[in-house]
C-alpha cells in the first residue's frame, strides 16, 4: 500500500492505519485516545485529517490506508478541524495548569499550545465532576480534567484483563468511574497514570511533591522480579521522586507493575539503616564504619581460627546485583568455606551438579508473542510475575493457548485454555499426567515410571496444545522451584518439552535468579539450606530477611540465633533479625550503586548509581571488596563495578552465555504423596517478596498486601469445625500463629493456604511442609 | 395514536386496532403468504433480492438507503453465522410509526424478517425493540411465540430446510441505540455507543459476524414487495420513491396520528386528513422528518410532494416520516431550545464535539430564549455547529446541528429579535393560546 502524506510516500502493509503510516514518517499527529498499545476508539477526534476525495476530514488513527491515498495533516481543512475538537476539549477542562500534577508533561497541555485559541468562547461555568477514592496509588480527585479518551477503560479490558475501570452515564455528564465505589486494584494499575492525557489520574505517592521539570531523568532497572523492567527514574535533589517505565519492547514493553513503579517510596524510608551497627555489650549499637568493618574481619578470623573456614556460610537475595553475588561468593571461597548460595527460598537442591547450564527461560520474553501453546507449571502467574502474566494474556487474545497447572486456582485474568490445581506434593503427578497424555497422542513410547499413571482430561488438553501447537513453550514458576520436588518437575518438564518439541525453561523469582549463576553464588559445599540444618558459627546474609525470605524461617533463625557471629548486610534498620545479628552493615539498594541485573532470559542489563548513598550506607560490593583487603585476599583490587561484571560478563555483551536447562542423570521417583495432615501451599504476596516492596507505605495499603489468612476449603473448614473469617490456630513444627480462616474452594483437598513472607506467618516453618490448623 | 387515515394503503390495509393482531387475523389479510411461496417455490436468494431492489423500497428508518443495495452488501459465501436485526428502537422525536406497526401487524415484521433472513442466509434474528414502549415489546413476543407454534419460526420452517430463530430484545429508552451500531453493541450487552465505520456491520456487526439491519416499517414492507411484484410496489409511489409510507403528523393540527399515503403525495393532502390546522391558524413550518431533520418554512413546504426526493429539494430529509406541524403562535427559538436539549441529552458522550458540542449548543439557546442571548450568539452558533458536523463517530452529532443551522436560516430574524429585545416575537398569550394548554391570557 502506498500512501502520501503531506507529499511523503510511505509503503505499509495492508490494514495500517494513517496514523501508522504517518509514525513511519515521522509525521506527528496530534491525539489524545491513540495508544500503539491499545485497540482503537477514535473517540477524541484530535487526530483528524483531510483525505483527498473524502468529503469529511477522517480520524487518523482509524481510517484505513487505501492504496494510492493522499492525507494532509495540514491543510486548512485538517487543522480547522484539529482546532475545533481543541476547543470542544477545552470548554469544560478546568484551566487550572499552575496547580495541576500534570502540569510540564500533559498532552492536553502541549497540544492546546498549538491547536488552542487565546480565549474562550465559552462563557457558562464549567462542568463538575465528583471525586472517585479508588485505592492508595492512583488519585482521581481531580476528574473535571477527564477528557473522556477512555485510555484507562481500555488498558483494564485489555491490558490488565480486567475492566476496573468503565465510562458512566451519557453526554456531558459521562465520567470515569469504577464499579460502585470499588477499588482498582490491579497489579498493572499503575500504568493508567501514564496513560491518562491529562491530570485526571495521578500517582497519589507522587502528586504534589515536585514538578516535571524539576526532575532529572535517570535510566534504571527493576530490582524485583526476573522480567528486568526498564525504569526511569526521577530524581530531584538526590532523592527519587518518581518511577516511570523505560519502554523497551523485548522486555518491559511500555508497562511497568505497580511494585516497580512504587517500590521507590522505601529507598527514602525511615527505616533505612544510616550507620553501621555492632553488638556492644548485648545490644545493637551505631558505630563508625572502620570499627565496624575490624569487628567483622575479627569476629570472621577468630570463627576461622577456632572452627575452620567451613563454618562459615553466607547467603544473599537473589535480588542483590551480579557484582554483590559474585564478590560474595569469591570472599566467602578465599575464607576457605564452600557454603555460599542466593536461593533462601529453595527447598529441593538435587539438581544442582547435575544441570548442564544456567537454567533460564528457555526462549526469548519477546518470543512469548508468537507462541502457538504455553504451560505455565507451579506458579501464582499474575502476582508473582505481572508482566511475564501480561504476556501471556495478550496471547491468549490472540491465537495462543495457555495452560495452567498449579497449586492454586486464582483468577489469572486471561482465557486459559486449561488450569488445575493440586495439592504441591501432586504436582509432579499432575505434570507427569500431561506428559502421558503427550506421549499417547504422539504414539511415543511412554516415558518409565509413568506407566499406571491416568491422564485426566484436563492433561490431555494440555497435552493436546502442546503437541497440536508449533511452537510450544513450558514454564516452571516459582512454585515449581519452591517445590519439595523441584528436580522432579524440571525432568518431568523437560521430558514433556523434548516430547513434544516446546521448549522448557524456568521463570525465574527474582531479577538476578539468572545473575546468580552467572556468579557462581552456588554452594560447593552446604547450600541454603544445609547451612541451617547444619548449624555454622559464623553468617554472612546479603539483603536476606531470613524471617520473610527462607523456605524454612523456623530452621533458619534457630540456627542464626545459635551462630557466634551474623553479619548482615541490609539496607533497613527495621528487622526481626536485630534480634540476633552481630553487625549491620548499610548497603544501598539499586538506585545508589552501580550494578547488573541478568534477567530471565539471560539479557545484561547494567545500571548505574543514580543517587548518592543515604546516610553511611555504601554499595554492598565496595562493602565486600574492602573486607576482601582487610581480611588479606588476593583479588580483590577492582576499582569499578564494571571490572567486577568483566570478570563474569564480557563487554557490551547483551545475553549471558552458556544458557541450558538441561538435566544429567535426573529421572523421576513417582513416589506416591504422603497420605495423612494439611499440607502448607504459601504463595509470596507481590508487595512482601522483597524488602523494598515491604517497605512501601502505598503498596503496603493496597488489597494485595493484606494480612494473610488461613485459606482452605469448606470440607477442610468442616473438618476443623469454624466457620468462615473464624480465627484459627496454624502451627508448624514449634512455630505458631493465629490467623482469620478463609474459604476457598480453589484450594486443594488436604492443603491448608497460608502465604509466607509476611511477619504474621514468619512463625512458621517450611513453604510446603506439613501444617496443622485448629480453632483458636 | 393510532392509525387515522390512508390513500392506497398497503401496511394498515385491513387493520383493526386491538382486534386484528393475531396471526389468524394477520393470514386471513394475506399474510405469510409471500414467505410460503419462497419456500415452496424454492425462489432463489438473489431474486428474492432483485426483487427487493426493483421496487426502490428505500430504508424507513431516516436514512433511505436503498433496503435491496443493502441486503445486496451481505457477503453471500461467508461460512459462519450471519444475522438480520429489526431496528424498532424508535426515538426520534416525532415518529411514532414503528410502535403502531408492531402493535397492530407484528406478523408483517416477522414475516418481513423471515423473507430478509431468507434471502441473505441469516440464521438468527433480533428485533430491538424500544425500551419505553413496554406494551408493544410483550406484544412482540406474543407474536412470536405464534409464529413460533406455527412452525414459522425455528428449524425446517414449513418444512423447507430453512431454519431461523428471531428473538425480540428491548433497550431501555437511549436514543444513540437507535443507531445502527450502537444498537449491536447494546444487543450484545454492551453501553451503547456507536462503533467507528468502516468496518460496517455487514462485514462486521453483531457479536462481529456480517449483519442487515432494517427499520421495522421496512421489514413490513417486504411482504407487499413480494406479493405485488417490485414493479408495481414502486408504481405505488413515484419513481426513486417506490411504494407507500406511515407518516406520523404532530403538532399543530387538529388529528395528530399516523397516516400512510403513497410517496409523492402532496404536503396539502397530507395536511387536510391530518384535520387542517388547529383552530384554522396558519402554517408557520414543518419539520418533514423527524427532529433531525432541517426546518421548512411554510410557504416551501406547501409546495413539497411527500416523497424523499421533493423533500430533499427543499433542503430537508423524508427522515423517517415524523411531521411536526407548527403554527404561528410557535416561538422558534423555545422549539429549537427543547430539541437542543432533547441531543444534548441523548449524545453518548463518547466522540468529544458531539459531548461537548451540543451541551454548548443547548446552553447558548438556551440563554437567547431566557433574554440573555449576546449579539454574536448566532455566530457562535453557526460556528460550533460547523465545528461538530462530520466531526463524529455517528450522525448524532450533524442531527443535533442541523436543526440549529435551519432554525437560524429560515427565522433569523426571531432570533435576533430575541436577542435584542431580550423577549419573543411571538407575543407569550399568544404562544399560549396557541399551545392550547393555558386557558387564561396573560
Amino acid at each position: 500500500m502506498e500512501i502520501e502524506i503531506d507529499g511523503k510516500i510511505a509503503d505499509v502493509p495492508d490494514g495500517s492505519t494513517i496514523m501508522d503510516a504517518a509514525q513511519q514518517l515521522g509525521t506527528y499527529i496530534p491525539h489524545f485516545c491513540y495508544h500503539k498499545k491499545l485497540s482503537i476508539a477514535a473517540n477524541c477526534r484530535m487526530c483528524l485529517v483531510q483525505v483527498e476525495k473524502a468529503p469529511k476530514p477522517m480520524p487518523a488513527c482509524a481510517t484505513p490506508v487505501t492504496n494510492g491515498m493522499k492525507v494532509f495533516t495540514h491543510s486548512d481543512l485538517a487543522i480547522k478541524a484539529q482546532k475545533g475538537v481543541m476547543e470542544f476539549l477545552l470548554i469544560n477542562h478546568p484551566l487550572d495548569c499552575p496547580i495541576c500534577d500534570q502540569g510540564g508533561e500533559c498532552q492536553l497541555q502541549d497540544l492546546a499550545v498549538g491547536y488552542g485559541g487565546a480565549r474562550s468562547r465559552f462563557q457558562e461555568d464549567k462542568r463538575i465532576v465528583f471525586y472517585k477514592e479508588v485505592g492508595p496509588l492512583i488519585s482521581m480527585k481531580e476528574m473535571a480534567r477527564c477528557i473522556h479518551c477512555t485510555r484507562c477503560v481500555r488498558f483494564g479490558q485489555e491490558i490488565a484483563g480486567l475492566m476496573e475501570l468503565g465510562m458512566a452515564n451519557r453526554n456531558m455528564h459521562s465520567e470515569i468511574t469504577t464499579f460502585l465505589g470499588r477499588s482498582i486494584d490491579s497489579e498493572l494499575s499503575g500504568n493508567m497514570i501514564d496513560l491518562c492525557p491529562v491530570g485526571a489520574l495521578t500517582s497519589k505517592p507522587f502528586r504534589y511533591s515536585a514538578r516535571s521539570w524539576e526532575l532529572a531523568r535517570r535510566k534504571s532497572v527493576s530490582p524485583h522480579d526476573s522480567l528486568g523492567a526498564n525504569l526511569t527514574v526521577q530524581i530531584k535533589n538526590n532523592v527519587v521522586m518518581r518511577v516511570l517505565p523505560r519502554e523497551n519492547e523485548d522486555v518491559n514493553e511500555c508497562w511497568i507493575s505497580d511494585k516497580d513503579r512504587f517500590s521507590y517510596e522505601s529507598l527514602n524510608s525511615p527505616a533505612r539503616l544510616t550507620k553501621p551497627m555492632i553488638r556492644i555489650d548485648g545490644a545493637l549499637r551505631e558505630v563508625e564504619w572502620n570499627v565496624a568493618l575490624d569487628y567483622v574481619t575479627h569476629g570472621l578470623k577468630d570463627v576461622i581460627a577456632t572452627h575452620g573456614g567451613e563454618s562459615i556460610a553466607a547467603l544473599a537475595s537473589p535480588h542483590s546485583t551480579l557484582e554483590e553475588l559474585y564478590l560474595l561468593q569469591k570472599l566467602t571461597r578465599g575464607l576457605g568455606s564452600g557454603n555460599v548460595d542466593f536461593r533462601p527460598r529453595r527447598r529441593d537442591f538435587s539438581s544442582d551438579g547435575h544441570l548442564a547450564g544456567i537454567p533460564w527461560l528457555g526462549r526469548k520474553l519477546s518470543e512469548i508473542n508468537d507462541l502457538d501453546a504455553a504451560l505455565v507449571v507451579g506458579s501464582f502467574l499474575r502476582k508473582d510475575h505481572p508482566l511475564f502474566a501480561q504476556r501471556l494474556r495478550q496471547l491468549t487474545r490472540k491465537w495462543g493457548k495457555v495452560s495452567l497447572l498449579s497449586v492454586a486456582a486464582d483468577d489469572q485474568l486471561m482465557n486459559l485454555h486449561a488450569s488445575r490445581a493440586v495439592s504441591p506434593a501432586e504436582l509432579p503427578m499432575a505434570l507427569a499426567s500431561v506428559l502421558k497424555a503427550a506421549a499417547q497422542l504422539k504414539q511415543a513410547v511412554i516415558p518409565a515410571g509413568l506407566e499406571t499413571v491416568e491422564p485426566c482430561e484436563i492433561s490431555q488438553a494440555i497435552a493436546r496444545t502442546l503437541v497440536e501447537g508449533e511452537k510450544g513453550a513450558i514454564f516452571l514458576g516459582n512454585v515449581a522451584e519452591q517445590n519439595p520436588q523441584a528436580a522432579e518437575l524440571h525432568a518431568l518438564a523437560l521430558e514433556l518439552a523434548k516430547l513434544t518439541g516446546a521448549t522448557c525453561g524456568f521463570i525465574g523469582e527474582a531479577a538476578n535468579s539468572v545473575g546468580g549463576y552467572v556468579a557462581k553464588a552456588l554452594p560447593t559445599k552446604l547450600n541454603a539450606r544445609e547451612m541451617f540444618d547444619q548449624p555454622r558459627k559464623a553468617y554472612f546474609l546479603l539483603g536476606v530477611e531470613p524471617e520473610l525470605d527462607c523456605h524454612d524461617p523456623q530452621g533458619a533463625v534457630s540456627a542464626l540465633k545459635a551462630a557466634s557471629l551474623v553479619v548482615l548486610m541490609t539496607p533497613f534498620s527495621d528487622l526481626a533479625a536485630c534480634e540476633y545479628a552481630d553487625a549491620l552493615l548499610p548497603i544501598t539498594p539499586f538506585t545508589e550503586t552501580a550494578g547488573t541485573f541478568v534477567n530471565c532470559e539471560g539479557r545484561v542489563q547494567s545500571f548505574r548509581g543514580l543517587v548518592r548513598p543515604f546516610g553511611e550506607a555504601r554499595p554492598a560490593w565496595k562493602i565486600i571488596r574492602v573486607l576482601g583487603n582487610l581480611l588479606d585476599l588476593s583479588g580483590f583490587d577492582y576499582e569499578s563495578s564494571e571490572q567486577v561484571r568483566g570478570e563474569m560478563v564480557p563487554e557490551a555483551e547483551e545475553f549471558v552465555g552458556g544458557l541450558s536447562n538441561s538435566l544429567r542423570d535426573i529421572s523421576w521417583s513417582m513416589a506416591a504423596p504422603k497420605n495423612g495432615g494439611l499440607q502448607r501451599i504459601a504463595d509470596v504476596p507481590i508487595h512482601f517478596a522483597d524488602p523494598l516492596a515491604r517497605r512501601s507505605p502505598s503498596l503496603q495499603k493496597t488489597r494485595d498486601s493484606a494480612v494473610p489468612t488461613a485459606r482452605m476449603n469448606s470440607h477442610t473448614m468442616a473438618t476443623i469445625g469454624v466457620v468462615d473469617g473464624a480465627k484459627v490456630r496454624v502451627r508448624q513444627a514449634q512455630g505458631v500463629v493465629e490467623l482469620s480462616s478463609q474459604v476457598d474452594e480453589s484450594v486443594p483437598a488436604n492443603c491448608l493456604r497460608v502465604a509466607a513472607a509476611h511477619p504474621a506467618t514468619a512463625a512458621l516453618g517450611e513453604m510446603f511442609g506439613a501444617i496443622n490448623v485448629e480453632r483458636a | 395514536m393510532a392509525i387515522l387515515g390512508a390513500i392506497n394503503p398497503m401496511l394498515t390495509a385491513g387493520l383493526d386496532g386491538d382486534k386484528a393482531w393475531h396471526l389468524a387475523d394477520y393470514v386471513k389479510r394475506g399474510g405469510y403468504a409471500a414467505l410460503r411461496r419462497i419456500l415452496e417455490q424454492k425462489i432463489a436468494q438473489g431474486d428474492v433480492i432483485n426483487e427487493v431492489k426493483k421496487s426502490v423500497l428505500r430504508g424507513r428508518g431516516g436514512a433511505g438507503f436503498p433496503t435491496g443495495l443493502k441486503w445486496s452488501f451481505m457477503p453471500r459465501s461467508f461460512p459462519g453465522d450471519k444475522y438480520v436485526v429489526c431496528n424498532s428502537d424508535e426515538g426520534e422525536p416525532g415518529t411514532f410509526k414503528d410502535r403502531d406497526i408492531l402493535r397492530y401487524d407484528p406478523h408483517s415484521v416477522i414475516e418481513g424478517m423471515i423473507i430478509a433472513a431468507y434471502a441473505m442466509g441469516a440464521g438468527r434474528g433480533y428485533n430491538y425493540i424500544h425500551g419505553e414502549v413496554w406494551d408493544i415489546y410483550q406484544r412482540f413476543e406474543e407474536a412470536l411465540a405464534e409464529a413460533r407454534a406455527a412452525g414459522l419460526i425455528g428449524k425446517d420452517i414449513l418444512g423447507s430446510g430453512f431454519d431461523f430463530e428471531l428473538f425480540a430484545h428491548h433497550g431501555y429508552g437511549a436514543y444513540i441505540c437507535g443507531e445502527e451500531t450502537a444498537l449491536l453493541e447494546s444487543i450484545e450487552g454492551k453501553k451503547g455507543q456507536p462503533r467507528f465505520k468502516p468496518p460496517f456491520p455487514a462485514s462486521f456487526g453483531l457479536y462481529g459476524k456480517p449483519t442487515t439491519i432494517n427499520n421495522t416499517e421496512t421489514f413490513a414492507s417486504i411482504p407487499y414487495i413480494i406479493n405485488l411484484g417490485g414493479e408495481s410496489y414502486l408504481n405505488a409511489g413515484k419513481p426513486n420513491n417506490g411504494g407507500t409510507k406511515l407518516f406520523s403528523v404532530s403538532g399543530h393540527v387538529n388529528r395528530p396520528g399516523n397516516y400512510e399515503i403513497p410517496l409523492g403525495t402532496p404536503f396539502a393532502s397530507l395536511l387536510e386528513m391530518a384535520g387542517g390546522m388547529r383552530g384554522g391558524r396558519k402554517l408557520k413550518a414543518c419539520i418533514p422528518g423527524g427532529s433531525s431533520a432541517p426546518v421548512v418554512p411554510a410557504a416551501q413546504m406547501m409546495d413539497c410532494t411527500m416523497d424523499y426526493d421533493s423533500i430533499s429539494k427543499a433542503g430537508s430529509m423524508l427522515g423517517s416520516g415524523a411531521v411536526i406541524v407548527m403554527d404561528e403562535t410557535t416561538c422558534m427559538v423555545r422549539a429549537l431550545e427543547r430539541l437542543s436539549f432533547f441531543y444534548y441529552e441523548e449524545s453518548c458522550g463518547q466522540c468529544t464535539p458531539c459531548r461537548e458540542g451540543t451541551n454548548w449548543l443547548y446552553k447558548i439557546v438556551h440563554r437567547i430564549e431566557h433574554g440573555q442571548g449576546r449579539p454574536d450568539d448566532l455566530d457562535l452558533l453557526g460556528s460550533v455547529t460547523t465545528n461538530i458536523m462530520g466531526r463524529t463517530i455517528c450522525a448524532l452529532g450533524d442531527a443535533a446541528s442541523m436543526p440549529v443551522q435551519s432554525f437560524i436560516k429560515h427565522f433569523r430574524d426571531e432570533f435576533a429579535y430575541h436577542i435584542d429585545n431580550k423577549k419573543c416575537l411571538v407575543p407569550v398569550d399568544v404562544q399560549r393560546a396557541g399551545s392550547g394548554f393555558f386557558t387564561a391570557t396573560v
